[in-house]
């Protein structure tokens, strides 16, 4: 299939990743939406609640939730269970701190809405470098009669 | 980044890999924020308790220490997950436990103060105006940008413990005045008499707002606020909204006039918030039939005048049969209040004070809410009342006497 042109970042940070993108219409925050022995996001009517984080690029309008984070990036890279990327609309320092500090790849800032292009279970790559985010392939049952 | 002859050294290993490795860590997110330079930091305070840290973080600090590591400027930790004194009675996890004692140990060894206790703006280091340091949990950073005037990011753990090693921080974000100037006004024509209610406001400014930096700008206070109060306003604020700074017109320091606090600039909303307002947040929690037998003073730690006017509320009370009352400070302000009578008048009704500890991060919580048969939470702090939310209890939040009314009554008096 024909890519569609990739989508800008605005900051980045961290190696180039590929994986199945999960896209929330909510914000995230490590300690208060995600069972961090799972990797399942867990708290009761989150957006993506049921759905598990791990190897996922986790692409999500903004950072919720405070200071711990730092130390739960680390924690769930260490469990195995981390998204590769973290692609945010908006971020705050932690989300940052903690993402560097645990070898996460994450950005902050899109030049168009993700959410027209990418859906969850698409394939997308992040590269922090180009500071861009691109459709590789669609996901296949939905990409079906398309 | 523009780096000094010292930072250099540093990010070769001339004062050791730890070193090297926080300075390295502060690069990147340095360069992720566009920052120029760093800027020294004369105060750290850190997070670092084994609930939020888990076995990775700690085999992390435990290398750290061992290389011989030192903070470079006084570094203090935020509360944490056990008070030593009360593992038996609330269940908690020996080896868990055992973990935090190590944790602590480890420290201590890297010089850092083991504190404990999230209200080190009112008991341990207050900054002055323009003063950089690297704090965290939020509440501090909050007070310490909008009170003091002080400047701070959000400093996650291990960002605070490498603040603390290389002794800076990369400029950005509120350490830049760009960012400290208002974006928004609130207009405050509500009463406003009790913690609970500046929390609520808190809760309707930083809930409809969240942005880091979005810095509101209040206007219309009907006396000059407390500092307990400017403090359930600034954790609520930062809980709700993911917000580091505000500014009040004539009472904080960056904002002597409403055209100071937003920098020459238009404020991009006006809003409101009236004794209806409030209202609605107080109505919008219920039982859900279920019994309210927990009542809880935490998030941040009780002051010593927070202790006294708790002593005064519970005094020849006595907490409901079967329902429990938790209240968190420090080791500090127990001790003064322990000196004062305070504590005997908190402890005689059956409340249980916990020292250097958060109800919200205590270690064991999931599974002391199941044994304990506990579903509703009830508290004067609007953050407590957000972000306990994730143990899946159902809070309520209440003013203060109200609490205490409730915690030796079981009933809402509403």
């Amino acid at each position: 299939m024909k890519t569609a042109k990739p989508i800008r970042l605005k900051r980045a940070f961290g190696p180039v990743v590929e994986g199945e993108a999960l896209v929330s219409t909510e914000g995230f925050s490590p300690r208060y939406d995600l069972d961090r022995w799972s990797g399942l996001i867990s708290r009761p009517g989150h957006a993506l609640e049921g759905h598990n984080i791990k190897d996922k690029i986790l692409i999500t309008p903004s950072a919720k939730g405070g200071i711990a984070a730092g130390w739960a990036f680390y924690d769930i890279r260490a469990k195995g269970i981390a998204p590769r990327a973290f692609v945010f609309g908006v971020t705050n320092p932690v989300m940052v701190q903690g993402a560097v500090f645990a070898g996460i790849t994450i950005t902050e800032g899109w030049s168009a809405s993700p959410y027209d292009m990418i859906r969850t279970g698409d394939m997308v790559r992040v590269d922090p470098a180009k500071k861009t985010l691109t459709l590789i392939s669609r996901h296949k049952a939905r990409g079906k009669g398309k | 980044m523009r780096l000094s002859a010292e930072e250099k050294a540093m990010l070769r290993g001339d004062r050791g890999r730890a070193v090297q490795e926080a300075l390295q860590l502060q690069l990147e997110v340095g360069k992720f924020f566009g920052a120029k330079r760093f800027v020294q930091v004369s105060n750290v305070h850190m997070m670092g308790d084994i609930e939020v840290m888990g076995d990775a973080g700690k085999s992390f600090l435990e290398r750290a220490a061992q290389s011989g590591a030192k903070c470079a400027k006084p570094t203090t930790t935020n509360a944490r997950c056990v008070d030593f004194a009360h593992v038996e009675r609330l269940k908690q996890d020996k080896n868990e436990v055992r973990k935090e004692q190590e944790l602590i140990a480890c420290l201590r060894r890297m010089d850092v103060i083991t504190a404990d206790t999230c209200i080190n703006y009112q008991t341990i280091y207050q900054p002055h105006l323009g003063e950089h340091v690297a704090w965290g949990d939020t509440g501090t950073v909050i007070y310490a940008n909008s009170v003091y005037g002080a400047r701070s990011n959000f400093e996650a753990g291990p960002a605070a413990l490498a603040a603390g090693l290389t002794g800076r921080v990369a400029e950005y974000g509120f350490h830049l005045d760009e960012h400290r100037r208002g974006t928004f006004q609130v207009n405050l024509k509500a009463d406003l008499d009790d913690l609970a209610d500046w929390g609520a406001v808190g809760r309707i400014v930083g809930a409809s707002h969240q942005d880091y930096f979005a810095v509101p700008v209040f206007t219309g206070m009907k006396r000059s606020p407390t500092a307990d109060e400017l403090k359930q306003l600034g954790a609520a604020l930062a809980s709700y909204g993911s917000m580091g700074m505000f500014h009040m017109v004539g009472v904080t320091p960056e904002a002597p006039t409403l055209k100071a606090a937003f920098g020459g600039r238009k404020p991009k909303e006006v809003m409101t918030v009236s004794n209806r307002d409030l209202e609605k947040v107080y109505a919008s929690y219920d039982t859900q039939g279920n019994p309210l037998n927990l009542v809880v003073f935490s998030g941040p730690q009780q002051s010593l005048l927070e202790m006294k006017q708790l002593a005064a509320l519970l005094n020849g009370r006595k907490v409901a049969k079967g329902s429990q009352l938790f209240i968190t400070t420090s080791n500090g302000v127990k001790s003064a209040a322990k000196e004062l009578g305070y504590l005997k008048a908190i402890e005689d009704s059956g409340a249980v004070v916990l020292e250097g500890v958060c109800f919200y991060i205590l270690q064991n919580l999931p599974q002391m809410r199941v044994r304990e048969g506990w579903s509703n939470l009830v508290t004067n702090s609007a953050k407590l009342a957000n972000i306990i939310g994730a143990h899946k209890f159902n809070t309520i939040l209440r003013r203060t006497a109200e609490c205490v009314d409730i915690a030796c009554s079981g009933r809402d008096v509403r």
